[in-house]
């Protein structure tokens, strides 16, 4: 069970029988009054969204979902197509659902799938991933424009802010929590 | 270097708010305040029902200087301003740091409208331009800004009256949902005249003693300042303490020591009007930032 002061973006709630993923959370509280808890979420089946403010002391409970280890193979038309390690069956997962987790996907890597009723419904990737830089431009040296950031695309073709040191073929960490640069690759 | 570069980011943003502090001290030694500095860790906050002290040792972190700087107006010192952390438990968010930056002013012998009038030059000082853009609409600085009351702006903004939303619990709601994003767009707002039951520490209207003389001021709407002409009255004072501490009891919250040393001051305090302004919001609005954390050098979660 959580309280409305365990919401959170990414949070994963049962709300009528159905899952729902939190993709935006504020806490609000006008002066002397009390905590509200606004949050925008998202059905995890459906992919509707739902605006909804809470107030402190009200509970959820977490959605009832399973999560089965599988490698990223390739995406064809408008789905991803993913293999369970164990039992070698695939499964496709539309882009709708996929969510934020399409910016990551490299390659053979390793994902959570989730499943609700038997159902593939999304994916949960590592919170940091490694990825290429493909296209930034160039840092000038003595630069005094003063922009402490620079915008670079990486190999999935996701577009992010980076510190200006970093170069086009450096591979960087990302936070996938956030979305954010984290740290640079060494070596 | 690379690991912190989140905090390397906001080097810009920190050299900002550094100036817009000097500016803020430029101000008031300009006006003959004294800057003081009162203990962070104190024995007993005021017990308001809706603001949670965070426990340090068997005492507490204050939640705004606001008792000790008034035993300090009690004692005679007649202008003050203090710049200090202040703690509020599970208050997190993009507005909201658990541990946040107060800028508090008192000044005896004034009122709220005194103070409102102060806080437009101190905000103008602070800012150092008469114009600021956020979030991309512009607000323009200079006088006169909107005052709207309390009551004025339920029924502009939310079809409803402030009274039935109280007595509908719907008071607070409406003011996040559907007042506060009007407040201080184009021009700062200044919304007054609480119901008294949201103002603890605030002198009722002689004239109209159903609300509080207490107001708060909007930017972009943000809530950036709430200030009220203070209730000097010790029985009255400990009576509305003991209503609120009722009321966090009944919320299952856990309670605290009445702060009996400020009572007893309170017999001694003169007429003072005193404002709390959260500079980080401040900082916030002034610099067009999206979040708090873009103006702090550190957020709880990164140390």
């Amino acid at each position: 069970m959580y309280t409305a002061a365990d919401l959170r973006k990414g949070l994963k709630i049962t709300i009528d029988n159905e899952p729902y993923i939190i993709t935006h959370f504020d806490f609000a509280k006008p002066g002397k009054g009390q905590a509200l808890y606004r949050t925008k979420m998202k059905n995890m089946i459906t992919g509707s969204t739902l605006d909804r403010t809470y107030r402190s002391g009200e509970t959820f409970e977490p959605a009832s979902l399973e999560d089965r280890v599988m490698q990223y193979l390739y995406k064809e038309d408008d789905h991803y197509c993913f293999m369970d390690n164990t039992t070698f069956e695939q499964i496709h997962i539309s882009e709708d659902a996929m969510g934020d987790a399409k910016n990551y996907l490299i390659d053979n890597l390793q994902v959570d799938v989730l499943l609700f009723r038997e159902k593939a419904i999304g994916v949960d990737v590592p919170n940091f991933v490694n990825l290429r830089v493909v296209q930034t431009d160039p840092w000038v040296k003595g630069d005094t424009s003063g922009s402490d950031s620079k915008p670079a695309t990486v190999e999935t073709g996701y577009v992010l802010r980076v510190p200006p040191f970093i170069e086009e073929g450096e591979l960087i960490t990302i936070d996938t929590r956030t979305g954010e640069y984290s740290t640079r690759v060494k070596g | 270097m690379t690991g912190s570069w989140p905090l390397a980011r906001r080097s810009q943003a920190l050299a900002q708010r550094g100036a817009i502090f000097t500016r803020i001290r430029m101000f008031f030694q300009g006006k003959g305040y004294l800057e003081v500095e009162t203990p962070f860790r104190i024995p007993a906050p005021a017990p308001e029902a809706q603001i949670d002290a965070i426990p340090s040792d068997g005492w507490f972190l204050q939640t705004s200087p606001e008792l000790c700087m008034k035993r300090l107006l009690a004692a005679g010192y007649s202008r003050i301003f203090q710049i200090c952390r202040c703690w509020r438990a599970g208050e997190r968010g993009t507005r909201h740091l658990s541990e946040f930056t107060m800028l508090e002013w008192y000044r005896a012998q004034a009122d709220y409208r005194v103070l409102m009038d102060e806080t437009e030059e101190l905000v103008r000082a602070a800012a150092g331009i008469d114009s600021i853009t956020y979030r991309g609409a512009k607000i323009d600085l200079s006088l006169p800004w909107e005052r709207i009351t309390v009551r004025d702006a339920f029924l502009r903004y939310t079809g409803t009256s402030a009274e039935t939303a109280l007595a509908a619990g719907t008071f607070d709601e409406l003011m996040v949902e559907q007042i506060e994003p009007r407040l201080g767009i184009g021009r700062p707002t200044f919304i007054y005249d609480y119901p008294a039951s949201c103002s603890a520490l605030a002198r009722l209207n002689a004239k109209d003693p159903s609300v509080a003389e207490r107001f708060e001021l909007y930017l972009g709407g943000l809530e950036i300042a709430n200030a009220f002409s203070e209730l000097i009255d010790p029985v009255e004072q400990r009576a509305r303490f003991e209503t609120e501490a009722a009321e966090r009891a009944s919320n299952g919250k856990h309670g605290y020591p009445m702060p009996e040393k400020f009572l007893a001051a309170l017999a001694d305090m003169p007429e003072a009007a005193g404002i709390a302004l959260g500079l980080d919001r401040l900082v916030m609005v002034l610099l067009d930032a999206d979040s708090i954390d873009d103006v702090v050098a550190f957020t709880t979660e990164e140390l």
